[in-house]
């Protein structure tokens, strides 16, 4: 008994410290953050109307979105790095996805039992490969074909970056929905069948429906991976700060700014909290994805068991 | 009893975690204090080699190198966090204050070498030469297209170093006279992959330290319209010809001692100097 109880202690305190190491991290970015909203120091170099209206360095100019914190007039527009971001992260979830849950989809119901031992532990050793190694790939190979096939301007661009990141993404999305569809009851397959259906309208429309809010939480946090993702967009995406809606253009991500940038900056300078900031702004763009996904998986969950 | 393994594996799993985190702490006190050397990505490369051949010849010694860029070798000094710090670019006078405020010391400047800044192009590509002024205008955004500045109609795709790099700002000092670079400049982590992606694309130009050009082609630079195109090599370098050189550096916080101090006698002796050649850099010291 005694032994339970301090197996229970401990277990309970490692799951305390992580949310209380979350909360931390968060104290200690906003903390460092918190300056552009409250110095006045701060806010005359970088306020929020110059992180997300368009500006005009000199009289005269003008306005413009502008990244370029190392220059004579600072410019700290937030605008291209958000619309780089998303721009990366979209294409990278709408290339994953797809392939990921009907990889999932297939080896959970049609692969044959030696395709699946084969396909599961590939997939899963994606996973493991460090993302540095994917990013210099993307670099070096990825690149070179689409630019060799398509002959874009830039080499480097948010497509070649998001096909990079698509890599990362499709193993979690792959482990995630794939225990999902397992853990579908077997009977509900057994009683689709014994109705006549064929294997494929099983799969489609009675696995995946009963699945889905196993799936949908896959998708997210495949979502949050990528838009976090910070090596594979350093490398392969360009890193320069440009306001376009092409996916064939380059593009700078908040997660690779602060990669690139937080290593140079002078402690306290506007700059550094910027940098701070930009940290605390992926911070809440993941949570309250996260927190909107959880909330919905939910809902759907108790939506399909009051059906069933 | 079948909770019983779990708290075992459990409790072994912490005694494990405990004494690794026991070993890291204490150390083994009977080695020497290694030395550590961290900063510019740019020398990287010849501070390894200086390491590794020091470390041969001086058993039980050892030396530490990490890059990151000079910024980030600077910052490490001025924290008390390396014992050398490696730098592409002279130390503003703003973060020596800081080391002295910190520790109580002055900087030690130790320049160690030469370097010319090198301008790649693809192998491919026809252009010749380049005068500074090009450059400016094309890394400013106003020489968009290859045929203004001598070469074949189509767009320039220029390629830079993070913010975070000494080249970085030796290059917006020197060759944009610090105004800002075009938006449509990428950046990249490493000279390497600078090299790397313009070695991959014909309309490309990149700039980088002379120790990383392979498979690409340097172009010569003209300092105006009037004045003879000049490669970089260590005769240019040395006599200043070259436009784009300059110094590199070790810093120390204070003058340096100790193992500190004969490893940076040695790197400037001749021994070292000609390491420094072998990579692809400029002795500092004359012959």
């Amino acid at each position: 008994m005694l032994a339970d109880k301090v197996a229970a202690i401990a277990i309970k305190t490692s799951a305390f410290l992580a949310i209380i190491s979350l909360i931390l991290i968060f104290v200690f970015i906003g903390k460092e953050a918190l300056p552009l909203l409250t110095s006045a120091e701060v806010q005359a170099e970088a306020s929020l109307s110059r992180l997300f209206l368009p500006q005009s360095p000199r009289p005269g100019t003008a306005a413009e979105y502008t990244w370029q914190p190392i220059s004579e007039i600072p410019k700290y527009s937030l605008m291209p790095l958000l619309a780089g971001t998303l721009k990366v992260t979209i294409i990278a979830v709408l290339i994953a996805i797809p392939l990921a849950v009907a990889a999932a989809l297939y080896t959970s119901e049609f692969a044959p039992p030696w395709v699946r031992e084969t396909i599961k532990p590939c997939i899963e050793i994606l996973a493991g490969i460090p993302s540095v190694v994917i990013g210099f790939f993307c670099l070096m190979v990825i690149a070179g074909w689409l630019h060799d096939a398509f002959g874009w301007t830039y080499r480097l661009n948010a497509l070649t970056a998001g096909i990079g990141l698509s890599l990362a993404v499709i193993p979690i999305v792959y482990t995630v929905s794939e225990d999902a569809f397992t853990s579908v009851p077997q009977a509900f397959r057994e009683g689709s069948i014994a109705m006549g259906a064929s294997m494929w309208q099983t799969a489609s429309r009675v696995v995946l429906p009963a699945a889905m809010p196993g799936v949908l939480a896959a998708c997210i946090l495949g979502f949050g991976r990528a838009i976090g993702e910070t090596m594979i967009v350093l490398m392969a995406s360009g890193n320069a700060a440009v306001l376009s809606w092409s996916p064939v253009d380059s593009v700078r991500t908040f997660s690779a700014t602060i990669a690139a940038e937080l290593g140079e900056v002078v402690q306290a300078s506007p700059h550094y909290h910027v940098l701070f900031f930009l940290g605390a702004f992926l911070f809440v763009m993941t949570f309250a994805i996260n927190l909107a996904g959880r909330w919905f998986v939910n809902r759907l969950q108790k939506k399909l068991q009051g059906a069933a | 009893m079948t909770k019983a393994p779990t708290l075992w594996i459990l409790l072994a799993g912490i005694a494990v975690f405990a004494a690794a985190g026991c070993g890291g702490g204490s150390g083994d006190g009977t080695q020497y204090k290694p030395v550590t050397i961290k900063g510019s990505d740019t020398m990287v490369l010849l501070t390894q080699r200086w390491a590794e051949i020091y470390m041969s010849e001086h058993p039980g010694f050892t030396i530490q190198v990490t890059g990151g860029g000079s910024g980030i070798g600077i910052a490490a000094l001025i924290n008390g966090g390396t014992d050398i710090c490696s730098a592409s670019r002279p130390m503003k006078d703003s973060e020596k204050k800081l080391v002295m405020t910190r520790h109580g010391k002055d900087v030690q400047e130790i320049p160690v070498a030469l370097d010319g800044i090198s301008i790649y192009v693809h192998q491919s590509s026809p252009i010749q030469s380049l005068t500074q002024a090009q450059l400016k205008g094309i890394y400013t955004g106003r020489l968009t297209n290859w045929r203004d500045v001598g070469g074949k109609d189509g767009r320039i795709v220029p390629y830079s170093r993070d913010n975070s790099s000494g080249t970085y700002m030796f290059f917006k000092e020197h060759v944009l006279a610090n105004e800002d670079f075009a938006r449509e400049v990428q950046t990249l982590p490493g000279t390497a992959a600078v090299v790397n992606a313009v070695s991959k694309d014909p309309a490309s130009i990149g700039y980088g330290g002379a120790a990383y050009a392979h498979g690409i082609r340097e172009v010569p630079i003209r300092r105006d319209d009037n004045s003879e195109p000049v490669a970089p090599s260590l005769q240019t370098v040395k006599s200043g010809q070259y436009p784009l050189s300059r110094s590199l550096f070790f810093y120390t916080t204070g003058a340096p001692a100790g193992n500190v101090k004969a490893f940076i006698d040695w790197a400037l002796g001749p021994e070292g100097q000609k390491i420094c050649e072998e990579v692809g850099y400029y002795p500092i010291i004359k012959k």
